[in-house]
């Protein structure tokens, strides 16, 4: 998404004043280690992955829009909603987010680069490969694999012959997140510029230092969980089989011991690009950055004592019950102090509402409507009701679709400008604003209805009174999915051309500040060397 | 970026995923030890005769407990305890046979796993003697009654006057049944471990024979 795209002779256009600038032809976006290189091939394959993700979500609302089956066999629907999860969390939103970070971090620190060149160039390559050998499991014998993006055994080993390549895709995953996450902690905690303490460091750049440990701490944890799914399936041990002396709910403790963490890494970063909008657009600083930086912390350590609150249902004492619905509900009060902090940033500044703002707005709104219903799934009496109905997909729909997607969009339309040296075009992202926040609510809202009223998730078929809400949230996927073709449109239309954006981009960020305003806009090739002095 | 200092960042950096890789596997051991001792997980005790010689009958109170039968997935067993259920002292010992019988035309060996509910009451639910705590093996049809010596420790909480003891049935060994579930041939050479870990299990269609 930068201005760097495609021949050497476009390239001649803009000389960036540097040495040496990208290399010339199609391959520099193989051997590429520019951080910024890295970043925009991250930010195109998520954008790529989202529409397959979305294809996927669009043929299991396709099927829900009348009770009966329809349009795909049971069998392909449930490789849908496993494989729509799989591509969305890990193909989607984490490699966005990591794009994001390659693209921004340095800049915002004052760093030349990323600590860990050659492996960024490697985690990223990774992503293509693990991604080609998951999907193309679809096209097996027996199809991909059916039993839920959490792998539950036994049902996860009973499929076709899948499961090998998912776990093996999983650990490709794995290791290229933990490089990501790495690379991403070595350049704050190396490559900052002379005087940026950490209390001075931007918010994106702290929820992201928090949320690498968060992945370098669990994302292990789920390659060790798969492996031994990997071993009880193939290699004879009995990790989870009851017959050898294991326990099939032993797995869900492990995954889940991944899985909360897991949440908040799809979430915080989202947090720290509210955190850099919010202000530029109220010309305010950000108000309460400490408690900012407190609240995330203890939302990253909160979470790898809850995870539990997943697995009410399989049979617990009262104790660890009501253990792990009073720490999940505790996490109500750091993540209250952030929204508490947004709204007052706003409080009396001087708002104006482009594109990157309504997102963000959009994503304060939305995402506490989330945060409301995860409050409510958190008691344990009301989860035993709540437990895998769709009350449980609206939560987590709306925490990670206006929630954690909003949030991913809002910095790209923010940092848009910067990356291409044009601005978008202003009404086409009001537009693509509106018809999403209208479809995605028609589409998540009526699930709370249904789950409510007792309709299980998972399942291609359905209850007849639950028929016109769900043909209601189809028409919302429908316009959902389709509205996301203008970001297409509106990014294709910035990398080629459009009105020229200044250094700073939006006048607000003249208060907030911000090293990667100090650069022109695009960028130069090699930003910061040498590094600048903060004061 | 090259500075020893930062070298030893990104060492330990490496370190941490490494070590958590581990802890993975660790949890295996603590969620056995954790069930263990809580008893969660319908654990139930195991103890020697002479403990039992030292209990004192409660003969005021009278406990109910039932027997219950499941099947792993196409164990060719039937399997089904001799009584549904029974009154019990706590703190006296009582003994109750479970029937089962080979099905198939071959050798079986076979594990039976117990599981206790409500789990408060798995700690208390203390055997002498039991078939779950070797492998059982069968000859070709053959049947056999499988005993259980049980005691139940006088010191069950008072609110409970109705434990169920409940055994699933596994095929361990003795041929691959299952080839279309099991994927390579791993099944067949598969060891349960020496300390059958004792679990709550719904694996399969299981079956309870009264
Ligand atoms: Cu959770």
């Amino acid at each position: 998404m930068n201005a760097y795209t495609g021949t050497a002779d476009e390239h001649l256009d803009h000389d960036h004043g540097d040495h040496h600038g990208p290399a010339p032809g199609y391959l520099r976006w193989v051997t590429t280690t520019n951080h910024k290189d890295i970043g925009t091939l991250y930010l195109w394959f998520s954008l790529l992955m989202f529409f397959i993700g979305g294809a996927m979500a669009l043929i299991i609302r396709a099927e829900l829009f009348q009770p009966g089956l329809q349009i795909v066999d049971p069998h392909f629907f449930n490789q849908m909603t496993t494989m729509h999860a799989l591509v969305m969390i890990f193909g989607v939103v984490m490699p966005a987010f990591v794009g994001l970070a390659n693209w921004m971090l340095p800049m915002m620190v004052g760093a030349p680069d990323m600590a860990l060149p050659r492996m960024n160039n490697w985690s990223f390559w990774i992503l293509p490969f693990a991604f080609a050998l998951m999907l193309a499991t679809l096209f097996m014998e027996g199809g991909g694999p059916a039993a839920g993006w959490t792998l539950y055994p036994p049902l996860s080993l009973q499929g076709g012959d899948s499961l090998p390549f998912v776990i093996f895709s999983i650990h490709m995953l794995g290791a290229s997140s933990i490089m990501g996450a790495i690379n991403i902690i070595a350049t704050i905690m190396n490559l900052r510029a002379p005087g940026m303490t950490y209390m001075k460091m931007p918010l994106f750049v702290w929820t992201w230092f928090i949320t690498a440990y968060l992945l370098i701490a669990v994302m292990p944890v789920l390659a060790g969980a798969v492996t031994m799914l990997l071993t009880d399936a193939f290699f004879g041990t009995s990790f989870f089989n009851a017959a050898g002396g294991g326990d099939p709910v032993m797995f869900q403790h492990i995954f889940w011991f991944f899985g909360h963490p897991e949440v908040y890494i799809l979430i915080l970063p989202a947090f720290g690009l509210v955190s850099e909008i919010i202000p530029t657009f109220s010309r305010k600083p950000l108000f309460g950055y400490t408690s900012m930086v407190y609240a995330t912390s203890s939302i990253a350590f909160l979470s790898f004592i809850v995870w539990a609150h997943h697995m009410f249902t399989v049979g617990m004492p009262l104790v660890g019950e009501l253990f792990f619905m009073f720490t999940t509900m505790l996490i109500a009060v750091p993540t209250g102090v952030k929204v508490f902090n947004w709204v007052s940033t706003m409080w009396r500044g001087a708002m104006t509402f482009e594109t990157p703002m309504l997102f963000a707005l959009g994503f304060v709104v939305m995402f506490t409507i989330g945060g409301f219903s995860g409050l409510m799934l958190a008691m344990t009496p009301i989860d035993f009701q709540y437990h895998d109905t769709y009350f449980v997909v609206a939560h987590f729909h709306y925490v990670l679709v206006p929630g954690a997607v909003f949030g991913i969009i809002a910095g790209v339309y923010y940092w848009l400008p910067k990356w291409t040296g044009h601005h978008y075009n202003e009404t086409l992202g009001k537009w693509h604003f509106w018809l999403s926040t209208v479809f995605v609510n028609l589409l998540f809202f009526p699930m709370h209805f249904v789950g409510l009223a007792g309709m299980p998730r998972r399942i291609p078929d359905y209850a007849v009174q639950f028929a016109d809400f769900n043909a209601i949230a189809t028409l919302g996927a429908f316009g959902f999915g389709f509205a996301q073709i203008l970001l297409l449109v509106a990014v294709v239309q910035s990398i080629l051309g459009g009105a020229k954006a200044t250094g700073q981009v939006w006048d607000g960020t003249e208060i907030t500040g911000g090293l990667e305003w100090t650069l022109s806009s695009p960028p130069p090739y090699h930003s910061f060397s040498p590094q600048p002095v903060v004061k | 970026m090259k500075t020893p200092r930062a070298r030893r960042n990104i060492f330990a950096l490496f370190l941490i995923p490494a070590l958590m890789f581990g802890f993975g596997y660790l949890m295996v051991p603590i969620y056995d030890i954790f069930c263990e001792i809580t008893g969660l997980n319908g654990k139930t005790g195991r103890v020697e005769l002479v403990e039992v010689k030292r209990m004192r009958p409660d003969e005021s109170r009278l406990v109910t407990v039932e027997f219950m039968a499941n099947l792993g997935r196409d164990a060719p067993i039937d399997f089904g305890p001799a009584q549904a259920s029974m009154q019990v002292h706590p703190g006296k010992a009582y003994q109750t046979v479970y029937r089962a019988r080979n099905t198939r035309a071959a050798a079986l060996v076979s594990q039976a796993v117990p599981s206790v509910s409500p789990s408060r009451a798995s700690t208390y639910f203390n055997k002498t003697e039991c078939f779950c705590f070797t492998q059982q093996e069968f000859t070709a049809h053959e049947s056999r009654d499988l005993p259980v010596r049980f005691v139940i420790h006088p010191d069950l909480p008072d609110d409970i006057d109705t434990v169920t003891l409940a055994y699933t049935f596994f095929e361990v060994a003795g041929g691959d049944p299952t080839p279309d579930l099991q994927h390579g041939g791993g099944h067949g050479a598969k060891q349960p471990k020496s300390h059958a870990r004792l679990v709550q299990v719904n694996a399969g269609p299981a079956r309870a024979n009264h």
